[in-house]
Formats: structure tokens, sequence, C-alpha cells
């Protein structure tokens, strides 16, 4: 796998020259290569590998520099920098939505068009191709002989039984930070008034605020958390150590987030970018589908709990600022109680 | 008879004009369905991004003096619902802008209605937007707030494009349909005056008749003017065939006493000369009073051939009569008259005009054969028919006259000095005509003339 990763760059934001902050920047393919792709991408780069050195082995002499940045970040430098970046890679649908409603995104028809389910492709620019469960990761040892929770209604319950235990051990996104996270919680309390409940019942248990989903799962195997509320699950199971934790998806229902790609409309390679979002949309939909996610994350068995959330400018809405001025001080009196 | 000079024709002017309003039609079809459509697909898009539009500016609260939105997650979902479409929206209090997209243009329109529309590109696509607006008591006293909702027109682009292609479709297949109901139309149309033509046409020589089938009524002038042409041409003719009829009858009369007189005197006087005179008189008179018979003959077959009789005629009697009735003249002529091969045949028709032509052929024969030629007489049955042929020894016909000779009045180029009308082989020809047979003239191979009347079974 790792042949193709020439070189494995981490670089921090200080050393950065741009002023939007790359959390890491690799480059895979030959040193010289003709033709190179760059990708912007919210996904770690073990979760995307798969996918590059996949299309690294179809398309010859060429390159990819991926360069990992946070959801806020991506959109800081397509819309505020117009930096040239051939492919936009995210989990954060709602600012990616808004990329492309907002003329960010390029119109592309992919090769597969025809294979591809209704919700993987919107106005011809933004492509899904995962879908990722926000999951309730339990730590097993630490729940001892408790129930482990199958829904929201269950965790509301543990929770309120065994305050002393959970307290300060409960934790959840900071909404505030992870573009993720709020997505997560806007789509929840779309779905249902119990998020609220859950939100207050975590709040007065002093819940503990994350910015990413790896953060969480590692607070769980350490012991820090019991309980990690709206983690993403393919997250969680592409992990080794996967087995030390319990990977909920709530029976009630279960927000599925569709990572998803697009095209800038600076992209300077737009003809390799296309390339590689048949090769990316091949791959993740359809009989032969290699999926990025670990096959042991079954989503098919719930499926009328699947929360899958559509692409579309209903998206926008949690992005308009008074809502989201609203949401966020609702949430903080929720969470914070103070 | 000069073929009528065609100037156009009335059918396919017809299917031209029909067609022609066709296709207009067809056109007008096509862009008013495309229109009504168009409108239509408009007006529902207007509507839902209203409905969108309005069900922001409901959202909105005052709570302590100031305004908050709560704006409902299907207000723009909705606008996606049935073609994945961008979307946009501000919100503002009067000109100051509260969320959304601050640069979306904003509709100027009726200030007074409930809501105005603007058609305009926005971020490099076109776009609709339509603003809503409604009245609201702030700390700073009442103002409009404003909310517009905008949407990209990629549906609505694909439901033109379907509507186009199913406007064309119908104006295609109006077109279609028109074409063949105007085919029938201008077949229909016409089918009468074929009917006139085809009754006209199919009518023997001598028919006459006023045409009795309806007509339509724009035909009646015609039908009325030809059968009124028809009827003086009638009157005209008979009152010629009588007019000779008569005259004929008046002069054979005194000729037959002029005849007689000048016999007398012939047989009276002694002078060669005067002798020679009156002998050639004779032979002008005869030959006067042969063509006055002949005229009448051809009267009497005429009125006959008008009211053709069908009874049952013995083909084989009738010739030994006639053949019969002739030998007094051949004889006198010193030639021999024979019926040679006589089958037995019936037909259906008028005895007395078959015998009338017969005897015409005979006496032809008889008057243009030289002394000492043999006539053979035959009546033998075809497949076809019967058929009475007359051969002789005679000079023959002029191959070049063969045709023209049936014609009234028409006489051989080698008949100069005989006497004779030219009506003896016309009455013939009609006669066996009018019996629905046919008249042929031949030479024969070993020289003289061979006149056969064909008469088809009946």
């Amino acid at each position: 796998m790792r042949q193709f990763a020439l070189s494995l760059v981490l670089i921090f934001a200080a050393g950065w020259a741009s002023a939007f902050e790359a959390e890491e920047v690799a480059r895979f393919g030959p040193a010289d290569s003709d033709r190179e792709l760059r990708i912007i991408s919210t996904a770690d780069i073990a979760f995307f590998e798969p996918m590059i050195t996949s299309f690294l082995a179809t398309a010859l002499s060429t390159s990819i520099e991926y360069t990992v940045v946070s959801s806020s970040e991506l959109q800081k430098a397509i819309v505020d920098e117009g930096e040239a970046f051939d492919v936009a890679v995210s989990s954060a649908m709602d600012l990616q939505t808004k990329l492309a409603n907002d003329g960010w995104a390029q119109r592309f028809t992919p090769a597969a068009t025809s294979a591809l389910p209704d919700w993987a492709v919107w106005n011809d620019m933004l492509f899904a191709f995962t879908q990722e469960p926000a999951a309730i990761v339990v730590s097993k040892s630490g729940l001892g002989d408790l129930p482990v929770p199958d829904s929201r209604n269950d965790l509301i319950n543990l929770l309120r039984q065994h305050p002393d235990l959970f307290r300060g051990r409960v934790g959840t996104y900071d909404v505030r930070q992870s573009g993720l996270g709020y997505l997560f919680a806007t789509q929840d309390t779309r779905a249902s008034e119990i998020y609220w409940r859950l939100t207050e019942v975590m709040g007065a248990l002093d819940a503990q605020l994350y910015c990413c989903s790896s953060d969480m799962i590692d607070a769980v195997k350490s012991g820090e958390l019991l309980i990690a509320y709206n983690v993403l699950g393919s997250y969680a199971i592409n992990r080794e150590d996967r087995d030390e934790f319990a990977i909920i998806l709530p029976s009630d229902f279960t927000t599925v987030m569709l990572r998803t790609a697009l095209i800038p409309s600076n992209a300077p390679s737009s003809d390799l970018a296309a390339l590689f979002l048949d090769h990316l949309m091949t791959r993740s939909h359809g009989q032969d589908a290699q999926l990025l996610t670990n096959p042991a994350l079954v989503l098919s068995q719930n499926e009328a709990a699947l929360n899958r959330i559509r692409i579309g400018p209903g998206l926008l809405v949690f992005l308009d600022q008074l809502k989201k001025r609203a949401f966020l001080s609702e949430w903080e009196s929720a969470i914070l109680q103070k | 008879m000069s073929t009528p000079v065609a100037h156009g024709s009335i059918r396919r002017r017809l299917l031209l004009s029909l067609l022609a309003s066709a296709a207009v039609l067809a056109i007008v079809v096509y862009f008013v369905v495309q229109s009504v459509a168009r409108q239509v697909a408009q007006e529902s898009q207007d509507n839902v991004l209203t409905a969108s539009a309005l069900s922001i500016l409901d959202s909105a609260r005052l709570s302590g003096g100031e305004i908050s939105i709560d704006l409902p997650y299907s207000a723009l979902s909705m606008l996606d619902s049935i073609s994945d479409e961008r979307v946009f929206y501000a919100i503002r209090l009067e000109d100051e802008f509260l969320s959304g997209y601050a640069d979306l243009p904003e509709p100027t329109g009726d200030p007074n209605g409930t809501s105005s529309f603007l058609s305009t590109t926005f971020l490099g696509e076109d776009v609709r937007v339509v603003l809503v607006k409604r009245r609201m008591s702030t700390d700073t006293g009442r103002s409009f707030l404003k909310v517009s909702v905008a949407q990209t027109l990629s549906g609505q682009k694909q439901a033109l494009a379907r509507i186009s292609r199913t406007s064309m479709g119908i104006g295609a297949g109006f077109f279609l349909v028109s074409v063949l109901l105007a085919a029938l139309i201008s077949r229909s149309t016409i089918r009468p005056l074929d009917r006139l033509t085809g009754s006209v046409s199919r009518r023997g020589p001598k028919d006459l008749r006023p045409v009795a089938a309806p007509v339509p009524s724009e035909m009646v002038p015609l039908v009325a003017s030809l059968n009124s042409f028809m009827r003086r041409l009638q009157q005209s003719l008979m009152r010629s065939e009588d007019f000779i009829a008569e005259a004929a009858h008046r002069v054979r009369t005194p000729l037959a006493v002029v005849r007689t007189k000048a016999e007398v005197a012939q047989r009276k006087s002694d002078d060669p000369e005067t002798r020679k005179a009156l002998r050639e008189m004779i032979r002008a008179i005869d030959d006067s009073s042969r063509t006055a018979g002949q005229l009448l003959d051809h009267a009497m077959v005429t009125f006959r051939l008008d009211h053709l009789a069908r009874e049952d005629v013995s083909l084989h009697r009738l010739v030994q009569d006639t053949v019969e009735r002739m030998r007094p003249t051949s004889e006198l002529k010193d030639v021999t008259l024979e019926a040679t091969e006589v089958e037995t045949a019936v037909i259906k028709g008028d005895p007395i005009l078959v015998q009338n032509a017969l005897h015409n052929l005979l006496d032809n024969a008889v008057k243009y054969s030289p002394s000492g030629a043999e006539i053979h007489v035959a009546l033998t049955i075809a497949d076809d028919g019967a058929k009475i042929s007359v051969q002789d020894t005679g000079p023959g016909f002029q191959t070049d006259e063969l045709d023209a000779l049936p014609k009234r009045f028409a006489r051989g180029a080698n008949t100069q000095d005989i006497v004779g009308s030219g009506l003896g082989l016309t009455i013939a020809k009609e006669v066996v005509e009018a019996h629905g047979g046919t008249l042929h003239i031949t030479n024969n191979p070993g020289g003289g003339a061979c006149v056969s009347l064909l008469f088809p079974s009946s």
C-alpha cells in the first residue's frame, strides 16, 4: 500500500504558507509524474488512502497531493482564498452543499450515472461515496454489567439511573467547533425532540465536548469516557481495536452522513478530477463496491431506522446565520447548563 | 374532338389548401400548447417559490422588539424536491440585510401586491426570484420584513424541453391525421364529379338521355346545362335525320318516274347520241335513287338503333335468306354468290337491322366485283361469338383506306365509275357495334376483299 506514498509529509499549521490551516499533507505516486491531482479533504489519510492507491494503480504517471483540513478550513480554502484544488472531499454535507449551491463546484456527469442511487448525486455537482452513520460508542469494559443501550431512550434511562457513574464520562461533539457535529445535531433535532432531552441529560452529567470522532473514540478507549454520542461509526469500525468498544446504531433512528466530493470551479486539472470521481463513484456504489468503511458496519440490517441525510438546499437552512445562532444558543443552554 | 385544356385540379387544390391549413394549425397548436405549458410551468414554479418564501415570512417572530426568524427546513428543501435545484434566499428588514445571500437581486414589482417575481441571473445561473413581505412592528416603528427566495431553472428547463417535445409530437400527430383526413375529404368531394364523368363517358355514342342520377347541389347547374345541351343536340340530330329521310323519300318517287320516262324515251329513240345521253341519265338517276334509298336505310337504322330490339335472331336463316334475295342482282352481273359454310347461330338483336347490314355488305360485294367474280358468304362459330364473313374475288381495298371506309360517305379510291353512296359500310358498322360486336375489313391474301361481322355470343 505504502509503496505509492513516496513521501508522507506532516506539515502543521505553522509551517503552511497559506492562510487556511492544513492538518496534514501527503503525496502519493511517482515524484516525476506528468500530472498531479490536488485533493483537499476532511477525511483522515488512513481512511481515504485505499481510494487513492487504487486510483493510482489505474492512472499512469499521476501523483496525488492530499491535504487534510477541517471542514470549515476547506470552506475557507476554496471560497475565501480561491486555492486551486481539483477535488474537494468533505463529511460536512451542509458546507459541501453550500459550496455547490453557491457556484463553487463544476457540473460533471459520472460515467456510472445510471448505476448510482438517487441520493448519491445532487445537481451533477455533489457526489456521495460513503454512508457513515452517527453511532453511540460505548466502552464495553467500563459499562460492566449494565445493559448496552440500544436507542436514545435506553441511553437516557441508563444515564439517569446511574448519574454518578457517568458524570463527566459522557462525551459528544462540540457543535460550535465541528461542522460534522453540528450537522449530526441539527439532523437529530429534525428527526426527533428526543435529541434535546438527551442533550439536557448529558449536559446535567457534565458532558465532555470534542472536536473530532477519533478523539472521542480514543477517550472511550482510554477509559476517560464511558459513552460517546454521535461518533462517526465508520471511524470507529475502521480501527484495529474496534472490539474494545460497542458501536451502536440507535434503533430509534440512525443519522447517516454521506461523505461527498465535488470538483471546484477553479480546478486546474478538472479532466483528471473527473477521472478520479469516476473511479471514486464506481468503487463506492453497486454490486462490486469496495467500501472505504469496514464491511463489519452493516447498515442494511436496520434500513427502516436509517435517516440518510438528503443532499439539497434544506441543508442550507441550518447554515443560516440567524438559524445557527439560535440553534447554538439553545444547544449551549442545554449542554452547558450555565 | 379536341381534349379540353386542363388548368389545375380541384382535388389537388383542395388537398393543398387542406394541407396548408392543417400545417398552419399544427404550428399554431405547437406554439399554443407550448406557451400554455410554459405558462403553467412558470406559474407552478412561482407558486412553489411563493410558498417557500411565505413559510419563511411566517416563521418571523417578534421577541422583545427584536425580530427572530426560525427558518423552516422545508422552506428550502421543498424547492429541491422534484429536481436538483440551487436555492438562494435573502431576508431583509426594509433595506437592512438580515440573513441569506446579501447580493440576491430583489424583484421590484407591484409594491402593493403580495408577491412579485423576477427572472435574472445569480451566481452564474438563470434563476427565478420571488419577493414577499409583511409589515412588522419593531422598536424602531413599523417596517416591512422582506423575504426573497430564488431557485435555478434546471427542473423547469427539463420540463420545458419535455413539453416542447410533447407539443412537437402533438403538432406532428395533428398534421398527420389532417393529411389523412385531407386525402379522404378531397377524394370524397371529387367523387360526384368522377361519377358524373364515368356515367357520361360510359354512354353509347347515340345515348343522349339526360343525366338522372342525383348530384350535389353545386353540380346541379352544370348537369342541368349538360342535360339541356344534350336535349338540344338530340332534337337537332332528330330534326336533321328526319329532314334527310323526308328529303330522300321525296326525291326517290320523282326519280322513279323520271327513270321510267327516260327508259321509254331511250327505247323509242333511234338517235344513238340521244340514247347514249339517256343511258347516262338513267345511270345518274340510279345513282341518286340508290343514295336516297341508302339514306332512308340509314335513317331507319339510326331510329331502330335508338330503340334496339332484343329478340332471337337466327343468323343461319338470315344469312341464307339474304343471300337468296341478293342472288337475282348477282346473276344479273354474272357474279357467283354462294353461302359456302353456314353453321347454326342465334343471337339477341334486331333481325331487320342485321339483315340490312348483311345486305349492304353483299350489295357492296356484288357492286364492286367484276363479272365472273365469286362471292363467298360464311357463318362460323368462334369462341367469342358468331362471325359472318363476306369474301369476294374483286379488286379488294386499298390498304391505306381500311380504317376510313366505314365512315359516312367515305368511298374507296377505286370506285369512281360505280354507283354508290358510301353509306353501306357505315350502316353495317353501326349495326354490329350496336349489338356489341365489331366489323373487320381486310384483304384476302389471294386478292379480293373480306368484310366480317363479329357478333358476340349472347
